[in-house]
């Protein structure tokens, strides 16, 4: 790796953004470094989506500074993110059901050989790559040749983080990889999360579930209603304090029912109780 | 056999040891063409039994014929259902390509190789602007190429009427060109003692070109891709957009060299005709396995439905039926094809 822990990656300043006379966003200041991961946490309609909409390209802010590896820029789109490092997985957007996992994992930026009219994919490379990369990552497959449809959801948004780590990502931003998945599988992302950190990318990890976000992050900006509620340093800041600052007493209840249904610790239940208060 | 008990061999790098190695046969039948496969067996033998003129060798060259004369459409508009569109104008294309090339060097007066060419600029033109219309407007490919079916349909009638005064076109037979030009979209040639339609080396050429654009090009990658679901291919660099017109205008490619074909090998084309035949090709695609809602199929598969097209149609006459039945046999073997297919693709992936 060449860049060290702790690097800069994309820092934002005072970033806004305006559709028409809506503030989507106000005031946020964000520091993407590194190995390391930064946590966006926030209810639907906080802003969270505008962030890594202006992050990967998708939307450019009309207020504020936005840093890329040092320098003042604004993404014209999600290529131009590409090409400066920046990767967005989306949940519902990473694959295509019925390719195979290897087709899938090179699509649009396939491998090929020869030239001019006999240029034909390089199939035997690229099953390969997409088997050692995947299996770098801990994805262990059977078949690089099956549908990825046949995957779990969470397999496939490992494929889509796989590829992205690959094809020399350095910013990688998670859209709620976990929303759509169960406890287990989520587990199984959140490992994924982990190893693309320890192999030196910044991760942004956006998610509304702070027992999610707890465990793998190392930083934490709370956005609620397009403003910044809080950030915080691991250290600063314990499961509880997250959990109470971002949610009201209707989520809370909400999220104590949840807990009891994956067999959670009473303790923790109990805490979460305490906190709708 | 072996059972689950037994250890297995060492891995090497490619091979997985939890991968169980699944029979050729297993493999076989996973592929999108299988059905297509059985039924062309079934048809074939049932034709062979009930009218034993069918298995002779001009028997075969006369639904070789049949088969390529739907079979070069079906390569292109296969193509295009597994990149997730339809076309509804391609049947009236034809006939479009074939009067643009007759009237055009009529009227002028050209040698008819002229006509030729502008004909092919017209038919890519017109797929072109089926693509272009549906990813400008994002409308569905079933109403836009509806609605350039219609006004083909009509240009057909109403310009012939203008040029030639008729509903047929001019006959070209006695100009400039023409024999040559013969020679080529409507050669036969003779082989094994039998004299066989130039078009079907052309279906089969273009079957082996689009099967290899399919699996072994970047090209073929993004069709799957643009029909499998094409907001996760634009997402990660796919120029969907750009595949998807280029489907069309290969379709356009198609209709060009059919109707070049119905051209020379008669002489003069009727503006009516065609209306309904892009039923057929998205028949031929259906039965060999081409998912209407696009990402999976194969032009082999195209093919196969062309030729199971090609020898119910001719097998009806050599078994001495009503023709009449033909459509009812079409539509049976559409239904079997569908289910089939379906069966084999659930079995073959639970494996």
């Amino acid at each position: 790796m060449t860049t060290t822990t702790g690097t800069s990656l994309v820092t934002m300043r005072g970033v806004g953004k305006r559709y028409g006379n809506i503030l989507a966003l106000q005031d946020v200041d964000l520091d993407v470094q590194a190995g390391r991961v930064t946590c966006v946490l926030g209810d639907n309609g906080a802003g969270k989506s505008t962030l890594i909409k202006i992050i990967a390209g998708r939307h450019q802010h009309s207020e504020g500074v936005l840093e890329i590896h040092g320098e003042e820029r604004t993404l014209g789109s999600p290529r131009e993110a590409l090409d400066l490092g920046i990767a967005a997985v989306y949940q519902d957007l990473a694959v295509v059901p019925l390719m195979p996992v290897w087709r899938n994992f090179f699509l649009g930026s396939e491998l090929t050989k020869g030239r001019g009219p006999a240029r034909i994919l390089d199939v035997k490379k690229m099953q390969r790559i997409a088997k050692q990369e995947l299996l770098d990552m801990g994805i262990d497959l059977r078949d690089v040749n099956q549908p990825i449809h046949q995957l779990s959801g969470g397999e496939r948004q490992c494929v889509a983080i796989a590829r992205a780590v690959y094809f020399g990502a350095r910013v990688l931003i998670l859209d709620e990889p976990t929303a759509a998945l169960g406890v287990k599988q989520s587990g199984v992302v959140l490992r994924y999360v982990l190893r693309a950190r320890d192999r030196g990318l910044g991760v942004v990890f956006i998610t509304h579930n702070p027992h999610h976000a707890y465990p793998v992050g190392d930083r934490f900006l709370l956005l609620k209603r397009g403003r910044p509620l809080g950030y915080h340093e691991k250290k600063d800041v314990t499961l509880d304090e997250l959990t109470s600052q971002m949610a009201g007493g209707a989520e809370l209840e909400e999220l104590a029912h949840e807990l009891e249904q994956t067999d959670a610790d009473s303790a923790l239940i109990a805490d979460v109780r305490a906190a709708e208060v | 056999m072996a059972t689950a008990t037994t250890p297995a061999p060492a891995a090497s790098p490619t091979a997985d040891e939890r991968l169980v190695r699944r029979s050729a046969v297993a493999r076989l039948l996973a592929r999108p063409e299988m059905g297509a496969v059985v039924g062309a067996v079934a048809v074939f033998a049932f034709f062979a039994a009930v009218a034993p003129v069918f298995t002779q060798l001009s028997s075969v060259a006369t639904v070789l014929y049949g088969a390529s004369t739907i079979g070069i459409m079906a390569v292109g508009v296969s193509l295009l259902m597994i990149g997730g569109e339809f076309d509804l104008s391609t049947g009236v294309a034809v006939v479009f390509s074939a009067l643009t090339a007759a009237q055009f060097s009529w009227f002028l007066g050209t040698n008819v190789w002229v006509g030729v060419g502008v004909a092919l600029v017209v038919s890519l033109g017109l797929g072109f602007l089926n693509g272009y219309l549906l990813v400008v407007t994002k409308l569905p490919s079933f109403i836009v190429t509806l609605a350039t079916f219609l006004m083909i349909t009509g240009i057909n009638l109403g310009v012939t009427r203008l040029v030639a005064g008729g509903v047929s076109s001019p006959s070209i037979a006695s100009m400039d060109g023409f024999e040559s030009a013969r020679s080529v979209f409507a050669a036969k040639i003779s082989f094994l003692g039998v004299r066989w339609e130039v078009t079907v080396l052309i279906w089969l050429a273009l079957v082996v070109i689009a099967t290899h654009l399919l699996v072994r090009t970047r090209v073929g990658n993004w069709i799957f891709a643009a029909g499998g679901d094409d907001l996760a291919a634009s997402a990660v660099g796919v120029p969907v957009k750009r595949t998807k017109i280029g489907l069309f205008v290969g379709v356009g490619l198609c209709a060009w060299l059919l109707g070049m074909h119905n051209l020379f090998a008669f002489g003069t084309v009727q503006s009516g005709e065609g209306v309904g035949n892009e039923f057929l090709y998205i028949i031929a695609a259906v039965i060999g396995g081409c998912l209407l809602t696009g990402g999976y199929g194969s032009a082999v598969g195209g093919a196969l439905g062309a030729l199971i097209f090609g020898m119910v149609n001719k097998g009806i006459v050599y078994a001495q039926w009503n023709p009449d039945w033909f459509k009812f046999f079409l539509g049976l073997m559409l239904l079997l094809a569908t289910i089939v297919n379906l069966v084999v693709k659930k079995r073959a992936e639970q494996r």
